[in-house]
């Protein structure tokens, strides 16, 4: 039972229950579908870039279970207000954690340890995707392919 | 309350599932530290001891190349891998054993009769119905087909109850349907669509029919002839038999004209550089060395089931699943998806609010092995507008203390998104 209240712990459940920035926003000038055939998840990431590199709005919607949507709701709040290069760079820090390619005990990095929560997901390595899904389609709408899947 | 709920049920005494488990060595091992609930014999059944060693035995004292050698064990084996035909030709009825093809499972059976039968007897604007109910393997094939002779692929729909909507198939039938392509048995919902009332439709409008039997073989009797059906399809490895075998079982007529799909060894007469001709059926649709320890185990499994009967089997799945749906009906917040009464084996549920992923997850830290997701039927899932279900599937070595097991472990998930 840890290795599932750490998948599940709190602020995850209230994010999936209660997802924040989870609307289409009408300014949005990139956007992308992530789409998990395995689990037939899907959703889509709504950006506005400004002329600076600046995420200045990001959004999303879709369905997806508790960690995808998690992880989605996470993601808007910490990569609004960020360059692009800035958001890029911490989903390959957030990637390599997930996967177990780094540990971070206590990071260095605010932007990550907020993302610790979703630490979890390590022990379940069919649900990396699931946490990972949104920030492969963020990344996919910053390089204009409006569709990517996990497959 | 369980223990008095299954005392309460005629009990079928001629089945005894703890004997037939201790069959199952895969049912003694623990997963997570709890004892496995194995509740997904509908995407693959566990194998009983009477298969593994009739494989294990072919490698180790009947192995050699078949249809080919004058030698002995060449001639040994060739006979075992035959007496597999005849033994199908008896479980599924057939009247010809010539008319059971060995494929490498359903999926490459239905794929045999799409690219044989229907790329060429069909024609641009000639129509295949499948159903909304279909796996993706009754409906890709039909496709890849349909892209090279311009048939066109129609959906029969289904209703609420996840049933066939026969009002919209009499509809659909008509001058230009040339195939059916429909499921015994669903295998995301487990419904049984009415194929003894389906089957004399397409052949009045002078379709034919192929039945997916995948599901169907495995939770009762098969009767090829009763059913009237063209073609049948069904894989080994559901029926408590090994991977990578299944078989096509076709009418002789029909399977004499189709013209070979594969090329190679073994359904060959005589092969020149430019042109070559083809044996007769069966081995005509059989190209290449088979998997033939797989294929000779496969009679065990068919002999294993027959002889617990396959009216046995049914009637113990039967009271499981009854005993699920009465046990998820009586949690909050629990929807089935296809509740028609024609349904064996399978329940296909929805728990409020929580995501058919994390379910998966959390049950199998308890031991208990479910299928989420689509279950490779999409089309399902977009009638219902779900994305996902959580799919138990019960096969004859299940338990009512194991559908308990699935509900204590729902339960608990429901604490934990509490």
């Amino acid at each position: 039972m840890d290795d599932l209240r750490d998948l599940y712990q709190e602020v995850i459940l209230d994010h999936g229950k209660n997802p924040r920035n989870f609307r289409h926003p009408e300014d949005a000038n990139r956007h992308a579908e992530g789409d998990n055939p395995l689990c037939g998840d899907r959703l889509t990431i709504y950006l506005k870039i400004g002329h600076n590199g600046l995420v200045e709005d990001v959004a999303f919607e879709g369905r997806g279970c508790a960690i995808s949507m998690a992880s989605a709701s996470m993601m808007t709040e910490i990569i609004a207000g960020k360059t692009e290069e800035a958001a890029r760079a911490l989903f390959h820090r957030f990637h390599d954690f997930v996967t177990g390619k780094e540990e971070i005990e206590g990071a260095d990095d605010e932007d990550l340890e907020k993302l610790i929560v979703l630490a979890g997901v390590k022990q379940f390595p069919m649900r990396v995707k699931c946490a990972t899904l949104a920030w492969h389609t963020m990344t996919a709408a910053m390089d204009g392919e409006n569709v990517v899947t996990t497959e | 309350m369980n223990a008095a709920l299954a005392e309460a049920r005629p009990s079928n005494s001629a089945f005894d599932v703890e004997k037939v488990r201790a069959d199952f060595p895969i049912l003694s091992r623990e997963v997570h530290g709890k004892p496995l609930v194995y509740l997904d014999s509908a995407a693959s059944a566990q194998k009983p001891r009477q298969v593994i060693e009739a494989e294990t035995r072919v490698y180790e004292e009947e192995y050699a190349n078949v249809h080919r050698g004058v030698h002995y064990l060449s001639q040994a084996a060739t006979q075992k891998f035959e007496a597999t035909r005849t033994r199908i030709a008896s479980f599924i009825n057939a009247p010809d054993e010539n008319e059971v093809v060995f494929t490498r499972g359903a999926s490459e059976a239905i794929n045999l009769v799409a690219f044989s039968y229907a790329a060429h007897f069909l024609k641009e604007g000639d129509e295949i119905l499948i159903s909304e109910l279909e796996h993706h393997s009754n409906i890709v094939p039909w496709q890849l087909a349909a892209q090279r002779n311009g048939a066109v692929i129609r959906a029969i729909p289904i209703c609420q109850d996840g049933q066939i909507d026969m009002a919209a198939y009499a509809d659909l039938l008509g001058p230009r349907t040339k195939m059916v392509a429909i499921t015994a048995q669903s295998n995301a919902l487990g419904i049984i669509p009415p194929l003894e009332r389906m089957i004399p439709m397409a052949h009045d409008a002078s379709a034919k029919v192929l039945v997916d039997g995948c599901q169907a073989i495995t939770h009762r009797p098969v009767d090829v002839q009763a059913m009237g059906c063209d073609f049948f399809a069904f894989s080994g490895h559901k029926i408590y038999g090994p991977t990578g075998v299944g078989a096509l079982w076709g009418r002789a007529e029909l399977l004499e004209a189709m013209p070979p799909w594969q090329g190679g060894g073994e359904m060959i007469a005589r092969v020149g550089i430019e042109k070559s001709t083809y044996k007769g059926i069966p081995h005509r649709f059989e190209a290449g060395t088979p998997a033939i320890a797989q294929v000779i185990a496969l009679k065990d499994a068919l002999d294993y089931v027959d002889g617990l009967g396959m009216g046995a089997i049914a009637e113990h799945e039967a009271m499981l699943l009854d005993h699920a749906v009465r046990r998820l009906e009586a949690m909050d917040g629990v929807t089935i998806i296809g509740t028609s009464p024609a349904k064996a084996s399978i329940v296909s549920f929805l728990l409020d609010g929580i995501h058919p992923h994390d379910i998966g997850t959390i049950v199998d830290r308890e031991g208990v092995a479910v299928r989420v997701g689509h279950h490779c039927a999409q089309p399902v899932m977009e009638y219902y507008d779900i994305a996902a279900t959580v799919r138990a599937s019960f096969g004859l070595y299940n338990t009512l203390a194991e559908v308990d097991a699935l509900i204590a472990s729902l339960e608990k998930t429901r604490e934990i998104f509490a």
